[in-house]
């Protein structure tokens, strides 16, 4: 039955609470089955759960979606203790059950272990990687099932809707966000309160309202885990947008690769809307407000705005001019309002614990915390949620445990495909939107990789030019011909056929695809190039010049060799070599052919003793 | 004009059964008139014939009237649509920036060799496809291939031929 009034969300809540709380501190377990979980075998841990419990178990067992955590997954927690465990399989799932849920023992074996002191850590809170967060609204990921609108109602899910229909004006709920210094989380950074404004302030009687959920920068997936994780957070504060802006419309975009995520929004909104929560006389306030779910087609480019909205449209994604806005005349050409999806989950937030609570968090110009994906090569890899401001130095080595393998940091690359490489010098560079424009790089949606004297800037430069000029749209001639004459240059230099000049060509180049170029995309597709000449320029040096790659990635100017001094002859490399370009037998130090090798760097990962040497 | 005029052509006939093409239809007039659903239709054909060959485009853009070059355009744009058939198995490799810093494009230059096809290509028994995927999202496993729905995590160059085995 559709709930009728604010009175009868409460009373529900009531309801769930106090049914919870008479059920007592139960035993239970929750488990990540979040797509990065999945892909580490989560399905098959929770099959195991599933039988070993049977129906009516006394433990109560959760699948929750991603905590954040995914180097380590599948990821278990056993409560009350939290204790955490992580790489479980469905073996580990009978000692689990009687050990740990029963008798409170832990199963050393299946705790993480810090690799700075090597010592094993019990619980969940007590993990490096979780304290310096400060996990604002990715948090409740954790504590509920995506699936049971009831888990976010127990946590006061559409506290904040009630708040703003019934206790605020439109207006106040913009004056709101304004003041909180709320910033777009999708890329641009613009201030969410001022966009809202001006659709509202636009003319005409049907207006949109939209959630970003293609997200396509490679390395960044915060968006599809808190729509996997959390959709009714993003769907509250989708309701509450439109509220102050005006709509009875809206748009989820999501990605066709994003298969769960595009489940959990789906079994969300049917569940708002059986409750009320969605569709005609909201709550009994006269707010009227629907959505529809819209698939990607695939193209990088559809994430900005314009595009995004031919793309509902049923055109190609190309983006347009923005002389006009597209709070004025966006979608079918009435005014529309974008936010990402982290946006949206931040509104919520902000209107239940008030705008100067949330802007005391963050700094000068950046208020609140981000959701950063931090992967490449890093210890801990996951999802990370920090205040504005966090230095990057804390980011890489308190909360992502520094580089495996003992190498030696590079840079870390932030932004997506158009941001920038920011070296080691800058490590205790404060991590907002402002700062990161001003090192040359942006803040993009989120994504964090972070690269180690293993990566070669020259090639990761070409591999962010090679994705650009495919995912190109072709409009403006700067950004199509722009991209693809950089990922040329750089592709020659990478060959060993670079020249004298080149990085001047590619700095003009780069120059005039950012200035003639219309959306973002040709806008700052030079970053990736721009910033490593900037702060790499001998790396590109030695490419050209000494036709050497100095991190020993680029093939052609690379050659395999073997110490016959450190080689202990036991074979591994010759067994593994694709080509048979390996000769020698037992106790023979090995050697390589060199008109057979192809580089592949087969022989130098699996040699035992660091025989293969690169040069 | 309805879309049960437009008559089932020989040459569609020759790919795809009576009951397919009758599929088709009914999503065409499903979605008939409403605004917006070129891409939905689209995807929901691909779906029941794994591929979107001109014929079935013009049928499409007769179907929802619109141009063939708009329905071409849109199929060629994005990279969910595709116009040859798929193979039995799909290999997805992830580069996404996480996976080809881990290794992504070794794996891929493996496959290339391994299967004699591009990315993009089907091989000629039509066992597998070769796709290449911006990023999956699932950057704590990197690198990742993934084949047909299977995740297959920190996959290291050497292991490709053995994941390869296990899809026939």
């Amino acid at each position: 039955m559709p709930l009728k009034s604010p009175d009868e969300l409460e009373q529900l809540r009531t309801k769930i609470l106090e049914e919870r709380k008479a059920q007592g501190e139960k035993k239970g377990i929750v488990l990540c089955t979040g797509t990065g979980c999945r892909g580490a075998g989560a399905s098959e841990v929770f099959d195991a759960f599933k039988k070993a419990l049977g129906k009516k178990s006394a433990i109560e067992f959760k699948s929750t979606c991603c905590h954040g955590f995914c180097e380590r997954g599948p990821i278990t927690i056993v409560e009350p203790l939290g204790i955490f465990y992580q790489g479980v399989t469905p073996a580990d799932v009978p000692q689990i059950i009687a050990e740990t849920v029963t008798k409170g023992q832990v199963i050393e074996k299946l705790l993480y272990r810090d690799p700075a002191t090597g010592q094993t850590i019990p619980t969940e809170k007590a993990i490096p990687f979780y304290t310096k967060q400060n996990r604002l609204v990715f948090g409740n990921n954790r504590h509920l099932d995506p699936t049971r609108i009831e888990d976010y109602m127990a946590m006061g899910g559409y506290k904040a809707l009630v708040k703003a229909l019934f206790h605020m004006s439109p207006e106040e709920v913009i004056e709101e966000i304004k003041r909180s210094g709320l910033r777009g989380r999708g890329g641009g950074g613009f201030p969410a309160g001022r966009k809202w404004e001006s659709c509202r302030k636009a003319h005409g009687d049907i207006k949109y309202v939209i959630c970003n959920c293609d997200e396509g920068d490679p390395g960044a997936y915060m968006d599809r885990s808190l729509m996997e994780g959390n959709p009714h957070s993003v769907l509250e504060g989708m309701l509450i947008g439109a509220y102050a802006i005006g709509s009875s419309e809206g748009y989820v975009y999501v990605r066709n690769e994003y298969p769960l995520a595009v489940e959990n929004v789906g079994i969300a909104i049917e569940q708002a809307t059986k409750m009320g929560l969605l569709g005609k006389d909201i709550l009994g306030s006269g707010f009227d407000f629907s959505l529809v779910i819209n698939k990607g087609g695939g193209a990088f480019v559809a994430g900005e705005s314009s595009a995004l909205m031919a793309s509902i449209e049923g055109y190609v994604a190309e983006p347009r001019a923005k002389h006009i806005h597209m709070t004025e005349s966006g979608l079918w050409e009435r005014p529309t309002n974008l936010n990402n999806v982290e946006t949206w989950a931040n509104v919520p937030v902000i209107i239940e614990k008030g705008a100067d609570w949330y802007a005391s968090i963050g700094t000068q110009g950046s208020k609140g915390t981000k959701i950063f994906s931090l992967v490449g090569k890093i210890n801990n890899t996951g999802l990370i949620e920090v205040p504005m401001g966090m230095t990057l130095r804390e980011i890489v080595y308190d909360i992502g445990g520094g580089i495996p393998g003992g190498k030696r940091f590079k840079a870390v690359q932030t932004g997506g495909p158009s941001g920038g490489c920011i070296p080691e010098s800058l490590l205790d560079l404060p991590v907002d939107f402002d700062e990161l424009t001003k090192a040359g790089s942006m803040m993009g949606s989120g994504g964090m990789i972070v690269m180690d004297e293993s990566t070669c800037m020259v090639d990761v430069a070409k591999y962010f030019m090679h994705f650009l000029k495919d995912e190109s749209c072709g409009k403006c001639t700067s950004c199509r011909d722009g991209t693809l004459r950089m990922y040329e240059v750089l592709d020659a230099i990478t060959k060993g056929k670079g020249k004298e000049g080149d990085i001047e060509f590619l700095e003009e180049i780069g120059w005039m695809t950012a200035e003639a170029s219309l959306c973002a995309l040709g806008g700052s597709a030079a970053n990736p190039v721009l910033s490593t000449i900037r702060y790499f320029r001998d790396e590109y040096e030695a490419h050209i010049s000494a036709k050497r790659c100095p991190a020993g990635v680029c093939t052609e100017l690379i050659t395999f060799t073997i110490d016959p001094k450190a080689c202990i002859a036991c074979g591994k490399c010759r067994k593994g070599c694709p080509t048979e370009a390996i000769t020698g037998e037992k106790k023979v130090p090995h050697k390589i052919v060199q008109a057979k090798c192809i580089k592949c760097g087969t022989c130098r990962e699996v040699c035992p003793s660091d025989a293969v040497k690169v040069a | 004009m309805g879309v049960h005029q437009v008559t089932a052509s020989d040459e569609l006939l020759k790919e795809f059964s009576e009951e397919q093409l009758q599929q088709v239809d009914a999503i065409i007039e499903r979605y008939q008139g409403k605004p917006g659903s070129l891409i939905p239709v689209l995807a929901e054909v691909q779906g029941i014939l794994g591929y979107l060959p001109h014929e079935v485009q013009r049928r499409i853009a007769q179907g929802l009237n619109l141009p063939h070059s708009r329905v071409f355009g849109v199929v060629t744009f994005y990279s969910f649509f595709t116009m040859v058939p798929r193979g039995r198995h799909t290999i997805r490799v992830c580069l996404g920036t996480a996976c080809y810093v881990r290794g992504g494009k070794k794996n891929l230059d493996r496959l290339v060799q391994d299967l004699g096809i591009e990315a993009g290509d089907t091989t000629p028994d039509r066992r597998f496809s070769l796709e290449t995927i911006r990023c999956l999202g699932a950057c704590g496993l990197a690198p990742v291939i993934v084949v047909d729905e299977d995740t297959h995590k920190q996959v290291k160059e050497r292991k490709v031929r053995e994941i390869l085995q296990r899809y026939e």
